[in-house]
């Protein structure tokens, strides 16, 4: 079996062509991104403005209770309501970006709010006695020291967009995901398998890729940081999600 | 000059934090708002630089009403030093120091060269410059967030229990420091604490206040302890008050004694008084007994001297020569000059007869 | 609405399944959990590994975890057991972190005091540190039984029956009524292990809820 799997993916025939590996992989690259890229431009202004003011806590608690809601049942039904009145192709890929939209933006905002929530009150303090402004103390202050938490919520709603990706083949988007879906309607294993194994490398490759961002973007006094502040107490991070509070909870 | 004229600070739900406050605090000076959690006197430090509204009544800086200023201009005008320093933990020490001169547009060449000078003059080794705030102690990052809070000159420093968060040690510095640094830049300080004793140290005038937000006494740290005002002021300031006003009074003219001496390394020459002074190059190292140490031919070492005792400078205050004269071995108390040397020494007996006699002439 | 009255009796039959599949990993990933995040703690060098693998096994996505597992299981691709090993890797691979921060958070003056008791440290670890850990561990279980509860339901489209089943089918044939109740019962079916596993919490933390009652002094805005 193992054989056959490694043929279907080493062979020319499974890579070229509009139903190539190389396509669906480009097409599962540019959704994750774009959708990612589209969650991160909603939610970390709003989950800075949230944490800045304290004020709206009530969306984040909305937020994290909305991942409750089964991936699958959200892709269905935009697809069964949405997709209908939306003209030609798109039918098909709208309900689906819409989908992941909505899955990728929790993570964010709660990450961007716990970030900003996390922040030393003294720290906040000090920048207003100084005679920052309100949005220079969120640009300059607060967004650098959320960093951390913003960018592990980022992580985690990619992780999420790349396995909800996958799920969307079923109701008709491309990218990898085709290959699992494909193959097992039609009963061919090596297949599905293949695009399975394709699929766990693409969602580690990315994955590592943000771990090296997150490496890079995160401050240097908050890298060594982290554990010292927990030691002196001063850790106000919520038990609810001991250590990371933007995990992804559904996928 | 900052000006409190009848101010109140009311906050929603009735609690009172400030109550009809009025007090002048002069400039170059260093005033302390002390009194117990809850009187309001973090909310009235707030409110000279608007971080806290007043309800009603008038706030001044050299007569004009800080109601009518920018709150932007006026906080970058007045240096703010936290508790627990508040230093931005992505920002390297140096770049801490800079953050209100960047907010007034200097430039960077500028900023480098003023940081730098405030390290050391905040006594912090230049090779801190690039560390981040959470790789120092405690008492470090408290010196940067005061380096901090002077990097544009600002003619007023506003401390809120500035040294609370560090140990006794390190505090005792800090303080000496703030009035080394004060003796040279002379801002009008405004400091709040808990600690009477931080006050009384620290303030050329001290502002008690009462819970709910009430002025007890304002006065100097002399006339707070010869005349508290009421009995909460005479509680606060303790039950050493007596001795503790001490250190405020004028010092009378002592007769200095002469000491029975001898070198470190030297024998104990025969015949002398029990306690003997032991100097090294002039300077007292501590007393022997004579009764311990001499033996024909053996010579005063390290491990003979007996401690303990502390010493006073021509200049001390009268607190300061009882206590060496009190916590001496021999019962008499060292004094020393500007060098260190020994000049001689007091009984304490004869300085509180001069203290009761100047009492009485008052 | 009526979709459902006609259907109830298939919906319970479903969810009961539904609630195996999430239940049964959450239970074992949890028991092979506690050992592998008593390890993370006690060993400096073994945290970073466990947390790091653990990690990688929980970015692989659902459907492909589903579907790669038979080949290293050597079971059939229909076979249910396929869904309850994902799901206990997932559960494992959230709770090693969860268990070796929440021992982590028990307070280093409180294991001291157990050790000059007496206490040796197998029964230091379950008569002392394991039940301070409990507040910091049910809320790492509740995150992973509600994670559980949403993936479960992807493997209907691998042919394993559960309340998915009506997600796949009510699209498939376009019957909204089906598919509203599919997601529906998936949020129930989430809100009861949310609620049973914080009931569990609260029972086996009797100082806690002495101390919420007591009610901390609000430090915030402090106005001294």
């Amino acid at each position: 079996m193992i054989e056959r799997i490694w043929a279907w993916l080493i062979a020319s025939s499974s890579w070229v062509g509009p139903d190539g590996i190389g396509a669906r992989l480009g097409e599962h690259v540019l959704f994750s991104v774009v959708v990612v890229a589209a969650a991160i431009v909603v939610g970390v202004p709003l989950g800075l403005w949230i944490g800045h003011l304290g004020r709206g806590r009530w969306l984040i608690a909305a937020a994290n209770a909305a991942r409750a809601v089964p991936t699958l049942g959200l892709l269905f039904a935009l697809a069964l309501w949405v997709g209908p009145h939306i003209p030609g192709r798109w039918a098909f890929v709208v309900p689906s970006l819409v989908a992941l939209l909505l899955l990728a933006i929790p993570p964010v905002l709660a990450g961007t709010y716990a970030g900003v929530e996390a922040i030393d009150p003294a720290v906040r303090d000090a920048a207003r006695a100084m005679g920052m402004s309100p949005l220079r103390v969120i640009r300059q202050v607060e967004l650098p020291n959320a960093m951390p938490l913003v960018l592990s919520g980022v992580r985690s709603a990619m992780l999420q967009v790349v396995a909800t990706a996958t799920i969307a083949a079923y109701v008709g988007l491309g990218g990898l995901g085709r290959f699992l879906v494909d193959g097992l309607a039609s009963g061919n294993y090596p297949m599905t398998a293949g695009g399975a194994i394709l699929v766990a490398a693409l969602a580690l490759v990315i994955d590592a890729v943000l771990a090296l961002a997150q490496r890079l973007l995160v401050p240097a006094g908050l890298r060594e940081g982290g554990r010292e502040r927990i030691a002196s107490g001063r850790h106000t991070g919520n038990p609810a999600t001991a250590g990371d509070p933007t995990v992804s909870p559904a996928r | 000059m900052i000006r409190f004229d009848g101010v109140s600070k009311v906050y929603p739900g009735g609690a009172v934090a400030v109550d009809n406050l009025g007090l002048t605090i002069p400039t170059g000076q260093i005033t302390v708002l002390v009194g117990p959690s809850g009187c309001g006197k973090t909310t009235s430090l707030r409110m000279i630089n608007r971080m806290v509204k007043p309800t009603s009544g008038t706030i001044t800086v050299d007569g004009q009403d800080i109601a009518r200023i920018r709150a932007s201009k006026l906080r970058r005008g007045m240096g703010y030093v936290l508790q627990d320093a508040g230093l931005f933990p992505h920002r390297t020490v140096l770049d801490n120091i800079g953050t209100v001169p960047r907010l007034l547009g200097w430039k960077r060449a500028r900023i480098q060269e003023r940081a730098r000078e405030l390290l050391e003059r905040v006594g912090l080794e230049d090779d801190l410059a690039d560390r981040y705030p959470n790789q120092l102690s405690g008492g470090q990052r408290q010196r940067v967030g005061v380096a901090r809070a002077l990097a544009a000159d600002p003619p007023v420093l506003l401390m809120d229990e500035p040294f609370s968060a560090v140990d006794p040690v390190v505090r005792d510095q800090l303080q000496s420091d703030l009035l080394a640094l004060q003796a040279d830049l002379s801002k009008t300080i405004v400091l709040v604490t808990h600690d009477i004793d931080e006050a009384l140290r620290l303030g050329d005038q001290v502002a008690v206040l009462r819970r709910g937000g009430h002025l007890a006494q304002v006065g100097s740290p002399a006339e707070l302890l010869a005349h508290p005002a009421d009995d909460f002021v005479a509680d606060f300031l303790g039950r050493d008050r007596g001795y503790r006003s001490l250190a405020f009074a004028g010092m009378p003219r002592l007769t200095l004694h002469a000491e029975r001496t001898v070198t470190l390394g030297e024998p104990l020459p025969a015949g002398g008084p029990p306690w003997v002074l032991v100097l090294d190059a002039g300077r007292p190292q501590g007393w022997v007994r004579t009764e311990e140490v001499h033996r024909p031919g053996r010579r005063v070492l390290v491990d003979d001297l007996e401690r303990g005792g502390n010493v006073a400078r021509l200049d001390s205050t009268p607190r300061e020569v009882l206590d060496a004269a009190l916590s001496s071995p021999a019962g008499r108390g060292v004094i020393i000059d500007d060098q260190g040397e020994f000049v001689g020494t007091v009984v304490a007996s004869e300085l509180l007869a001069l203290l009761e006699l100047e009492r009485g002439q008052r | 609405m009526t979709w459902f009255l006609d259907h109830w009796d298939e919906v319970i039959t479903l969810a009961r399944q539904h609630a195996v599949l999430a239940a049964l990993p959450l239970a074992v990933g949890f028991l092979l959990a506690l050992p592998l995040g008593w390890a993370a703690r006690r060993w400096r060098t073994a945290y970073p590994i466990l947390v790091t693998a653990s990690g990688l096994l929980y970015t692989i996505p659902s459907l492909a975890l589903f579907v790669l597992l038979p080949l290293v299981l050597g079971t059939r691709i229909l076979d249910p057991l396929n869904v309850v090993v994902a799901m206990t890797i997932y559960t494992v691979a959230l709770l090693v972190r969860t268990v070796a921060d929440a021992l982590g958070a028990v307070p280093e003056g409180v294991r001291s005091a157990a050790v000059a008791l007496g206490y040796r440290a197998p029964r230091r670890f379950m008569t002392v540190e394991l039940p301070l850990a409990v507040p910091v561990l049910v809320a790492g279980l509740r995150v992973a039984a509600v994670s559980n509860v949403s993936i479960v339901s992807v493997a209907s489209l691998i042919g394993v029956t559960q309340l998915g089943d009506l997600l796949t089918d009510g699209y498939n044939r376009a019957i909204g009524g089906e598919l509203i109740t599919g997601i529906l019962a998936c949020l129930v079916l989430a809100l009861l292990f949310d609620v049973t596993l914080q009931g569990l919490g609260r029972l086996l933390t009797p100082w806690v809820r002495v101390e919420q009652a007591r009610g901390r002094p609000v430090t915030k805005g402090a106005a001294a």
